[in-house]
């Protein structure tokens, strides 16, 4: 830990649709740092990483976005974020799309996503509670395979699962084995509009996966999956819940 | 047709495309288990991918060294441009010797250049010899996949197929009678073949050997029997040493199939006596990607087909909806990076989840090459209006808080009031799946809320 959390100011960039579809994620988010110590601000000047839009190909349109993101965030020791994706698009995508000032950089590079800022910085005995539930956790592939925010199933190499490690902090709560372990589910941005069917049978895949080793609620980093995911099941009148890991953090330690 | 309305047709009949899944989902497991048995297994991986961008970087010397050292064996080294050139060479040297069939072994190169209707309209006949291209070929198909040509059949469609062409009796779908039924029928072939093709894996600068991996031997039997071989190869199948192979071969297999090794690893330095070997090395827009720097890395692709079983849209897809002679992930991106109008659509056949990325030996960011490419599409105006004016727009709204913020709002009290039409206009959305409940206020609105009451 490099310095004390107390006297780090830190921002929280909560992703766009996680501000107007999903406002119970950042309130979660925000309950949970604060129980470890850790005072956020959330700067109203910020909007959108531009994700989509360098997705489709329009990277110029979300250089403006990489710029004003900068600006936004300039003042923070850490920017803390609510999904591995989006956090992934400003650290690793960003300096891709647009080579930026030091300063730019600088902003992009000390973004972290919640679990991956909880584990750097928290005191993580203050991550407890009970959750008693059987959990699936659905790896977001942005914070997987950019993020490395836990084991990838194709390489070889042993690593760390951050983001199981603070679910597994809480009592009753028992993490299901997957026989996927880490398929995506098939959101995808505009995937999911531009090939609707291939979407919709990959994560009906992701779901019967989940069903069938018993989870009671799927959980993950990224609300993109997971409205996606809550789309599938509430067609198929499931019974099955989803959770932002933060939304799961907060529930336990009430 | 775009990639997107040919998934469609494919996920479409969901049984189906959910086997296909399943069947190369298995293949990805057993890869998987294989690499698990290699401690060394991602230091291996950068060796390769340091190996092939070395080779890349020094093909035009390593082609020269292997050319010289090739010719020395007592090998004909012939160069082609293009598709064109190669085809002509290869039925210039069977015309010239009257050959009238061929027995030929897989090779991605041939099918890409179409070297099997270009002689068969010239009188000279080719049989594929591994299994799966017979199948395929008998079925007047392409491929589906790089390494498993026939993976999108079933069992039973292949008994079908050999109780009609080969005779077999009706109902059989047995593998082992079928493959036995194709074994018989293949032998005549190669037999009687007046001449071998083969693809080439592995061509060794220092050397001038080249390495051909079956699983089926079809090569070794279709080259060792006729007094002619020729073997076409993609100018960036060079590596420098033969101690580079070791690399390779520990790679390919596990990476394709999960398999150890290849079963049959046939390393060829010149003719058998009294027999003839040439070799083709061709081009055919390689060069292009080589001078372009970030298409460069492509080249190191060993067409192991590991891409191929990861992707998740490939599996739910299948080959023949990427209209390539290489489908998936790599074949998207060689599609787009060499014929980027013709191929606009597959950089989007991908939901960007990267697994292509880990598990490829040669360690090319796939990802970000269509990700690359997808700006690259859209800076050449290839993109649909209608979608680039969506970008704009809301990058135009994402500019700006205040305008964000009403549109947010805007959008949740519509949604609200009107879900019913909501959904008629998000069709491609609600076909499958509900759209999200709406909260009535954004976090913002929460936040600057309990702002103001902690300030009071």
């Amino acid at each position: 830990m490099p310095e004390s959390v107390s006297n780090m100011r830190v921002g929280l960039f909560v992703p766009c649709y996680v501000d107007q579809l999903t406002p119970r994620v950042g309130l979660a988010t925000l309950e949970v740092l604060a129980r470890c110590g850790v005072e956020v601000e959330f700067p109203g000047g910020q909007t959108c990483c531009g994700q989509p839009m360098a997705n489709m190909g329009c990277g110029a349109d979300a250089r403006a976005l990489a710029v004003r993101y900068a600006e936004v965030f300039a003042d923070y020791d850490y920017v803390v974020c609510p999904s591995g994706s989006c956090t992934a698009m400003v650290r690793h995508h960003y300096p891709e799309l647009y080579a930026g000032t030091a300063a730019q950089r600088a902003v992009w590079s000390r973004t972290y996503e919640l679990c991956e800022f909880l584990t750097a910085f928290a005191d993580l005995d203050r991550i407890r509670g009970s959750f008693p539930y059987r959990v699936g956790l659905h790896r977001g592939c942005h914070g997987l395979r950019e993020l490395r925010l836990g084991a990838c199933s194709e390489l070889v190499h042993e690593r760390g699962d951050t983001v199981a490690q603070l679910l597994r902090r809480l009592d009753g709560l028992e993490l299901i084995e997957l026989e996927r372990a880490d398929e995506c589910c098939g959101f995808g941005g505009t995937f999911s509009v531009d090939e609707p069917g291939v979407s919709a049978l990959m994560g009906r895949d992701r779901i019967r996966d989940h069903r069938r080793a018993g989870a009671q609620v799927i959980a993950s980093t990224d609300v993109s999956c997971l409205m996606h995911l809550d789309g599938l099941l509430r067609r198929q009148r499931s019974a099955e819940k989803v959770m932002h890991v933060a939304e799961i953090l907060a529930a336990a330690g009430q | 047709m775009a990639h997107t309305e040919l998934a469609e047709e494919f996920v479409a009949d969901e049984d189906r495309a959910r086997w296909h899944d399943q069947a190369l989902w298995f293949v990805r497991a057993k890869r998987d288990a294989a690499a698990r048995e290699v401690p060394e297994w991602e230091e291996l991986r950068c060796r390769a991918a340091a190996i092939k961008r070395h080779a890349a970087a020094h093909l035009a010397d390593y082609l020269e060294q292997f050319e010289s050292e090739a010719s020395a064996r007592g090998a004909q080294v012939h160069w082609a441009r293009d598709a064109a050139e190669h085809n002509r060479i290869v039925h210039g040297i069977l015309a010239q010797r009257g050959a009238k069939l061929v027995a030929k072994s897989k090779s991605m190169l041939t099918e890409e250049c179409g070297l099997n209707p270009y002689l068969a309209a010239r009188g000279i006949r080719v049989v594929d010899t591994d299994l799966g291209e017979r199948i395929v070929q008998l079925r007047a198909e392409p491929p589906s996949h790089i390494v498993l040509p026939a993976i999108h059949l079933r069992r039973e469609e292949v008994g079908e197929l050999f109780h009609r062409e080969l005779g077999t009796p009706a109902g059989l779908a047995d593998p082992e009678r079928l493959t036995a039924a194709a074994r018989s029928n293949l032998r005549s072939v190669f037999l009687e073949a007046d001449a071998g093709i083969t693809g080439v894996n592995f061509a060794v600068a220092e050397t001038g050997g080249i390495v051909v991996c079956t699983n089926e031997g079809n090569a070794d039997l279709g080259t060792s029997i006729p007094k002619l071989h020729i073997a076409c190869m993609g100018i960036e199948k060079i590596v420098p040493r033969a101690a580079d192979l070791a690399v390779f071969t520990r790679l390919l297999a596990r990476s394709a199939t999960g398999q150890a090794i290849t079963s049959y690893t046939a390393h060829m330095h010149g003719p058998r006596p009294g027999a003839e070997l040439h070799i083709v090395l061709v081009d055919n827009g390689r060069s292009q990607l080589l001078a372009t720097r970030r298409d460069r890395e492509v080249l190191s692709c060993i067409r192991c087909g590991a891409c191929l079983n990861t992707c998740p849209v490939y599996r739910r897809s299948g080959g023949y909806s990427y209209e390539s002679v290489v489908p998936g992930p790599v074949g998207s991106v060689l599609g787009a990076a060499s014929e980027p109008e013709a191929k606009a659509s597959l950089p989007y056949a991908c939901t960007m989840c990267g697994s292509c990325n880990d598990v490829c030996p040669v360690r090319i960011d796939l990802r970000g090459q269509l990700f690359r490419l997808r700006q690259d599409l859209v800076e050449s105006g290839l993109m649909p209006r209608h979608k680039r004016v969506a970008a704009r727009l809301a990058s135009w709204l994402m500019r700006s808080p205040r305008r964000f913020g009403i549109a947010g709002k805007v959008a949740r009290w519509v949604l609200r009031r009107y879900p019913n039409s909501s959904a008629l206009l998000a069709a491609d959305w609600t076909a499958a799946r509900e759209l999200p409940r709406v909260p009535e206020r954004s976090f913002r609105e929460l936040y600057e809320q309990r702002e103001r009451e902690r300030r009071r």
